[in-house]
């Protein structure tokens, strides 16, 4: 048994993102942080002061552990934001302003 | 956009009461955070998942369906993806600011003669060695993914902390296929049976959790405790101890139990901070309230986990009670709150009492946080740097935050308050935040743009 079979879904084909330049399966209505979950990644940031790895913690918005740079923006909350076909995930280091300046 | 009533939060209480306000001619406007209605409790699979079955992720469904069908049937005016940021008195009623959908950076106002705040709550955790580790996450957070986005942390887990929503959280996990490895309550039998009387009607409900477990052979560890979890860069196992009547760890017992996964929680704090910015009194950390849910604020209510954490069947009772007065209030009418809604939430809130001091965590457990255990996640502040404050004379969590950022990140003290608070010996206290999340610069410089530069 698995989730998707425990609530017996039929979701929508699935598609393709990358996490890290890597191709991750999604599907839709997932949020970013269930697909990463789903693809067996469970941490994507790098804490600001000790460089330590976190993902998901509170799962509800709350915590912002979670924090994720996708398409180039950082501080994105994983269990929010609905991933989309294409997107590019990327691993946040500390605040994630350095890759966005780069990105830019 | 104008309404007469602005339900803020679609969980059990919002939604009660916006059927109930709008069954009685109100104009109402529910507004809530989520894709669709249903709150944390009734969070529902997302549509693109196409669940066919998503009565197996909960309990209590057909209450689920008749709120679900109550709200097809009523005018109630549903806002989903709107996060409201703050409430504000204004001469003519009230202003509802939110933020709208993922991106959350157009803002949207809701203009109201009354709000109702049913902002519900979000998870206390206490802090223990290790709980950083990414595969550690609260109870709630787990049973969030797994019903809102049909995921599982890991293959193994552990479910642990205290109170009554390990038991859900265990047995879902076990139905969705994840060996869990064991269930760590460490509130003894004994303490639960001290209070029999008034948890008579939930013992039903505990019988069939007891069964579930059973089926999945989900090992129940009663007086026990995470001391610590393991792993580098991710958890890998957690070590378990027994408890001594006093709630300290009893030498001797510790061992380890592997696992990619460890659901961890310990109650429920409510979400009080609309409440606050509108100026409503608190009771504690819970906001006060009269017998009709009215806040001692004119023209706001609130009702379920914000003013005292109890459950849904609970919260259920206070947003129809709420939703009479308000109603009553806007029509120039009677409330009339269904009597069966008045004994359910005098029983409810009796059995609630009942189990937040059955689940209380271990008295000890400040103890067991390590020097270099992170207390803070968001500013990563240790408990070490925390006793030092302390020792320097910080006496409550405002001091110990200015000397040392704890609370002062992302979450704003909303994970790490209560522990703060324990270390500092001192009653955990109001977080008194202006905004109840992140709002972008510009739209605060857009708010009032006819004051100008002073």
């Amino acid at each position: 048994m698995n989730p998707l079979e425990l609530a017996g879904a039929r979701p929508g084909p699935a598609f393709t993102v990358t996490f890290d330049g890597r191709p991750v399966e999604a599907l839709p209505g997932q949020t970013v942080a269930a697909a990463l979950w789903a693809a067996g990644v469970t941490s994507w940031r790098s804490t600001r002061s000790q460089g330590r790895p976190r993902g998901v913690f509170c799962g509800i918005g709350v915590c912002f552990d979670c924090l994720v740079t996708v398409n180039g923006l950082p501080n994105r909350r994983a269990c929010l934001v609905p991933v989309r076909p294409g997107d590019v995930i990327a691993t946040q280091d500390g605040t994630g302003q350095e890759e966005a300046c780069h990105a830019d | 956009m104008r309404t007469d009533l602005a339900v803020v939060g679609a969980g059990p209480a919002g939604l009660a009461a916006a059927l109930a306000a709008c069954a009685r001619g109100v104009r109402v406007t529910l507004v809530d955070a989520a894709a669709q209605p249903g709150g944390q409790y009734y969070r529902q699979p997302a549509a693109g998942l196409g669940a066919a079955r998503p009565e197996a992720l909960h309990h209590r469904w057909r209450t689920w369906k008749r709120l679900r069908d109550g709200l097809a049937a009523h005018a109630v005016h549903v806002l989903t993806d709107h996060h409201v940021w703050s409430a504000e008195r204004t001469p003519d009623g009230f202003t509802v600011h939110a933020l709208l959908g993922p991106e959350q950076d157009q803002p949207v106002e809701v203009r109201a003669r009354a709000v109702l705040l049913a902002t519900g709550g979000y998870e206390k955790v206490l802090p223990f060695p290790g709980w950083t580790l990414p595969g550690v996450v609260t109870a709630g957070g787990a049973q969030a993914m797994l019903k809102g986005g049909l995921a599982v942390p890991g293959r193994r887990a552990v479910v642990a902390g205290t109170g009554p929503l390990l038991l859900p959280v265990a047995t879902g996990l076990a139905a969705a296929g994840v060996e869990v490895a064991a269930l760590v309550e460490s509130a003894g039998p004994g303490r639960l049976a001290r209070h029999g009387r008034a948890l008579a009607g939930k013992l039903p409900e505990g019988a069939g959790y007891a069964a579930r477990l059973l089926r999945h052979r989900v090992p129940v560890l009663t007086r026990h405790t995470v001391v610590r979890a393991h792993g580098d860069d991710r958890l890998t196992g957690v070590t378990v101890a027994s408890l001594d009547a006093e709630g300290r760890v009893r030498p001797g017992t510790e061992r380890h139990l592997d696992c990619d996964a460890l659901a961890v929680g310990h109650g429920m704090l409510p979400h009080t901070d609309l409440a606050e910015s509108l100026g409503c009194r608190l009771d504690g950390l819970t906001v006060a309230i009269d017998p009709e849910q009215r806040t001692d604020v004119p023209g706001v209510w609130a009702a379920g986990e914000a003013t005292g954490v109890g459950g849904a069947d609970l919260a259920l009772a206070e947003g129809h009670i709420a939703g009479c007065s308000a109603a009553a209030h806007l029509r120039g009418t009677a409330p009339g709150p269904a009597p069966a809604a008045l004994k359910a939430r005098a029983k409810l809130r009796r059995s609630a009492a009942a189990l937040d001091s059955a689940y209380a965590p271990p008295a000890h457990w400040p103890e067991q946080i390590t020097d270099d255990t992170v207390v803070c996640r968001c500013e990563e502040v240790t408990a070490g740097a925390v006793r030092e404050a302390l020792d320097l004379g910080a006496g409550d969590e405002r001091t110990v935050k200015l000397l040392t950022r704890a609370g002062m990140g992302w979450c704003q003290g909303r994970m790490c308050g209560t522990a703060v608070a324990g270390l500092a010996g001192c009653p955990p206290a109001p977080g008194k935040r202006p905004f109840a999340r992140p709002v972008p610069l510009g739209v605060l410089a857009r708010q009032h743009p006819q004051e100008g530069p002073s």
